[in-house]
């Protein structure tokens, strides 16, 4: 997922003698509410208890930035648009694998270029619309064929990542074209290999809009000023798809509210009405939670799970799809030395830090994908929790006194694989000082200094950073981070850029997965840096919430809530 | 008295450009820059750059100025880097709450605090004064956003009688005409909805109204002690006057004038306590978007919204100033 700046965490809450004191200046407060409490609970009453069972209000922590998801690269887009929206691929259920959604099956011919997709029958857009081989063409045709602003690497994120060219610019390519074969066929063609091409529609961001739609609310039309790109009438109001859940109504700011849609061709759930709640401070959405004013809400900060656990509310955590690492620098002397970043590695207890300082349900990482993508390697070299090794090493490596280095970490931050750098840091930093490492504490703010000064600048020692996936594929893990020479970690290892190259290219799936298994020990043994954890967000729900569709890959769509109430 | 309030409002433009330079200028100084804030953790340098040529924002700045300026001058603030959407419509969909908000901590502050004032400098150096003085004391120091903590913390979560967040029930089925939610509630009938509305009012506009109202016991006060001893109402009493009309008529009406000042001034500051009130509050205003967009760099959201504040400002202010002389006719608008 891409990722932008976040707002610091808000302040911590008061003291308790604190408390009393402002509870004078409260008083007013009380007065005022003591003589409105009997008529509001008339007011509630009036919402009805028919309503009440299927409406479900779920705290966002901003508005979607579109609702059109070709145009969208963040989380809370995708959550709305995974209830409007259905792609030709979807995610096999708790998985990250892909499964067939719109698509009932595909076929990919040898050359691994040509994929002809058998569609279901049946299905309709919300607007009536026929879902078939032609809607299909016209979707791939249209991110293809952008033009302008339409093409600028801000906007069309995910379409220039994966697909990297349109049609004024054929040579990069990966898209050529689309063939209507019948009512329920079409064959997609591919310019280049291209073996992520598969689970890749599984992202919202390729899900099938209806035609009729995009045509009449010229989805395409995001023009705008010079100065940013603006809503197309399609992306402010007009979403057509064809998910379990239609749009009703926007309130910017405030909530946007989904309803069923009666003729979707799968289940239909408990849910009827899904209200997206827009609260942007953690802290008010636990609160809301509290107040019984929203259902449910994601990314808990793990200092609050015993809280909400033990006032009876349902904390769900997903299958991590997270990596934390601890970057090292390769441009500092000692750091390009093998034996000091294998020592590095001996002296890291990470599941001592994984209790310490991490949310429940988070893995120990051994390397650098989660288990669930492919390419994950069992085998894979490991380095013990060894410290007396680790001081052997640094001895023989010239070191026997230790060295200092710089730790360079973000504060006021929290990460979907950091909730708190700064107790990670201060773990790491005790850790290390046991085998006679001194890191020297380089604190910044996370965005614009701290990542300029690791992504922009050879100027850092070791560094604390991760990812979280956008779906299974081991290149957005491994390929992004060892891909290239990097200022991030500062080596050049020809043999392992070349290693990644050729897997990304590769059209064998299989092929590809066992390449990935490879590349994943080349990395062990190089051991650029350390692989810590892969920290598992979590979602909490209110008591009348039996289950919820938590995924890895955040491919959860409301029809398949159970409510008990 | 129009040919002042003209005279008034054509030096606003003077005090606009001047604002407007200094802003822009400050927030193309700002460190990082919106593109790193669009792109995030993984932003190559050329996508930064595409993105910076994309905006403009590789143009000369005074070239960046004049074409901001001359869209200006057309109504057309910009769109949002954030949001995609243009900065007036996002200030247009946040100012009502905004705006309900300010009033109801307003009402809250004056209608509290002018008769506290005048209660505590009636009754001076008693019981009642002091407990004014200690209070309002307290209502200047305790934070905003602490009391705004702690106001829903007690009231919404520990005691839950009045709602958390949010300007309306996120069930509630309401028809919105105008935006101002009370009053959509009133214009169509829909009782319940004005009333839930009006609910969420109370917590965040108790919080906003709370400094406002300690400094209005306080000035009010101390106005009033001024007067009361003047040698105006000395002479009304030895005239034999009523003491009502006396209190009324003489000492209330002239010591309103720093009051009135007073209150214009924090109408103006209210919109800063709304920043941490409404985000505490989870409350869908100006004050919460503008502190997101400081923290999103997003610089047509910024620029547009200080200049639109600043001329709200200015509008206040100049009310304030014609209402000194139908408060004291003595006093000429000049």
């Amino acid at each position: 997922m891409q990722e932008s700046a976040t707002p610091p965490r808000s302040s911590r809450p008061a003291k308790k003698r604190a408390a009393v004191v402002t509870a004078g200046l409260a008083i007013g407060a009380l007065l005022l509410s003591g003589c409105v409490e009997s008529q509001r609970d008339e007011g509630t009453a009036d919402g009805g208890e028919a309503t009440v069972d299927s409406t479900f209000v779920f705290a966002a922590s901003s508005d979607p930035a579109s609702l059109d998801p070709a145009f969208a690269s963040d989380g809370e887009t995708f959550r709305v648009s995974r209830q409007l929206f259905e792609g030709l691929v979807g995610v096999e259920a708790g998985t990250a694998d892909p499964a067939p959604l719109l698509a009932e099956s595909w076929e990919t011919s040898e050359d691994g270029l040509s994929t002809t997709f058998a569609l279901r029958e049946g299905v309709t857009f919300h607007d009536g619309t026929e879902f078939n081989a032609e809607a299909v063409c016209f979707n791939f045709d249209r991110w293809y064929n952008w033009t302008g602003v339409a093409q600028a690497p801000s906007v069309s994120y995910y379409y220039n990542n994966l697909f990297r060219g349109f049609a004024d610019s054929p040579d990069a390519a990966v898209y050529e074209s689309c063939e209507v074969n019948g009512d329920l066929e079409a064959t997609v063609t591919l310019a280049q290999p291209f073996a992520g091409f598969i689970p890749a529609l599984s992202l919202p961001a390729f899900a099938m809009q209806s035609p009729t739609a995009l045509e009449e609310f010229a989805a395409d039309d995001i023009g705008g000023s010079a100065e940013a790109p603006a809503l197309s009438a399609y992306a402010e109001g007009n979403p057509v798809g064809t998910g379990p859940f239609k749009f009703d109504s926007w309130s910017v700011g405030e909530q946007l509210q989904l309803s069923t849609y009666e003729d979707y061709w799968g289940e239909q759930g408990d849910v009827e009405t899904i209200i997206f709640r827009v609260i942007d401070d953690p802290q008010a959405r636990t609160q809301a939670l509290q107040a019984g004013t929203v259902d449910g809400f994601d990314l808990v900060s793990p200092a609050d799970i015993p809280t909400l656990e033990g006032e009876g509310f349902m904390i769900v955590p997903r299958d991590p799809f997270t990596i934390l690492y601890l970057g090292l620098n390769h441009e500092v002397e000692e750091l390009s030395d093998p034996l000091v970043r294998e020592a590095i590695h001996h002296a890291i207890d990470k599941q001592a830090l994984i209790d310490q300082t991490l949310p429940e349900g988070t893995q120990l990482a051994t390397q650098f994908i989660p288990d669930v993508v492919d390419g994950y390697n069992d085998e894979v070299t490991t380095y013990e929790y060894d410290p007396e090794r680790a001081m052997e090493l640094l001895e023989e490596a010239g070191y026997p006194d230790g060295f200092e280095v710089e730790f360079n970490y973000p504060t006021n931050v929290s990460r979907p694989y950091m909730p708190t750098p700064e107790q990670v840091f201060t773990n790491l930093t005790d850790q290390l000082s046991a085998v006679g490492i001194t890191a020297t504490p380089a604190p910044a703010v996370w965005t614009p200094d701290y990542l300029d000064n690791i992504q922009g600048s050879a100027n850092h020692g070791i560094h604390l950073l991760g990812w979280t996936g956008d779906y299974n594929d081991t290149d957005n893990f491994i390929g992004v981070f060892f891909g290239q020479e990097k200022l991030e970690f500062g080596f050049d290892n020809p043999e392992l850029f070349a290693a990644l190259d050729e897997a990304r290219g590769m059209t064998d799936r299989e092929a590809q997965t066992a390449a990935y298994e490879e590349i994943n020990e080349q990395i062990a043994q190089f051991n650029p840096a350390i692989p810590l954890a892969h920290p598992a967000p979590s979602l909490a729900f209110a008591p009348r919430v039996d289950s919820y569709p938590a995924s890895p890959v955040n491919d959860e769509v409301f029809n398949m809530i159970e409510l008990n109430e | 008295m129009l040919r002042v309030i003209g005279k008034r409002l054509a030096l606003l433009v003077p005090t606009l450009i001047g604002l407007s330079i200094l802003l822009f200028l400050w927030v193309r100084n700002l460190p990082g820059g919106p593109a790193t804030a669009l792109l995030g953790e993984r932003a190559t340098p050329e996508a930064v750059e595409r993105v910076n040529e994309l905006y403009g924002f590789n143009e000369p700045i005074i070239a960046q100025y004049l074409t901001y300026m001359g869209k200006l001058l057309q109504g057309d603030f910009g769109t949002s880097i954030d949001t995609g959407r243009p900065v007036l419509e996002e200030f247009a969909t946040r100012f009502p709450g905004t705006v309900e908000l300010a009033v109801v901590a307003l009402i809250f502050a004056i209608g509290l605090g002018i008769p506290l004032g005048y209660v505590a400098a009636r009754y001076y150096g008693r019981f009642v004064d002091h407990g004014s003085v200690v209070l309002s004391l307290l209502g200047i120091t305790v934070p905003v956003f602490f009391l705004a903590f702690i106001l829903k913390y007690l009231f919404a979560i520990q005691w839950p009688i009045l709602p958390p967040d949010g300007r309306q029930d996120p069930r509630m089925d309401a028809t919105h005409v105008t935006d101002f939610y009370v009053l959509d509630g009133i214009l169509t009938g829909e009782w319940d909805a004005a009333w839930d509305a009006f609910q969420h009012l109370i917590l965040p506009g108790i919080a906003l109204g709370t400094i406002p109202l300690a400094i209005i016991v306080r000035i009010t006060r101390a106005s009033v002690l001024e007067v009361q001893n003047a040698d105006y109402v000395r002479t009304a009493r030895a005239k034999g006057l009523m003491e009502k009309t006396i209190r009324n008529r003489f000492i209330l009406r002239n010591a309103m004038l720093p009051v009135v000042t007073t209150i214009g001034l924090q109408t103006g500051l209210i919109i800063s306590g709304a920043v941490l009130t409404e985000t505490v509050f989870a409350f869908n205003g100006i004050g919460k978007f503008l502190a997101d967009a400081i923290f999103a760099l997003d610089y047509p959201v910024l620029q547009g919204f200080i200049i639109l504040i600043a001329i709200l400002y200015a509008v206040i202010n100049l009310l304030v100033d014609i209402s000194y002389s139908i408060i004291d006719p003595r006093v000429r608008v000049s």
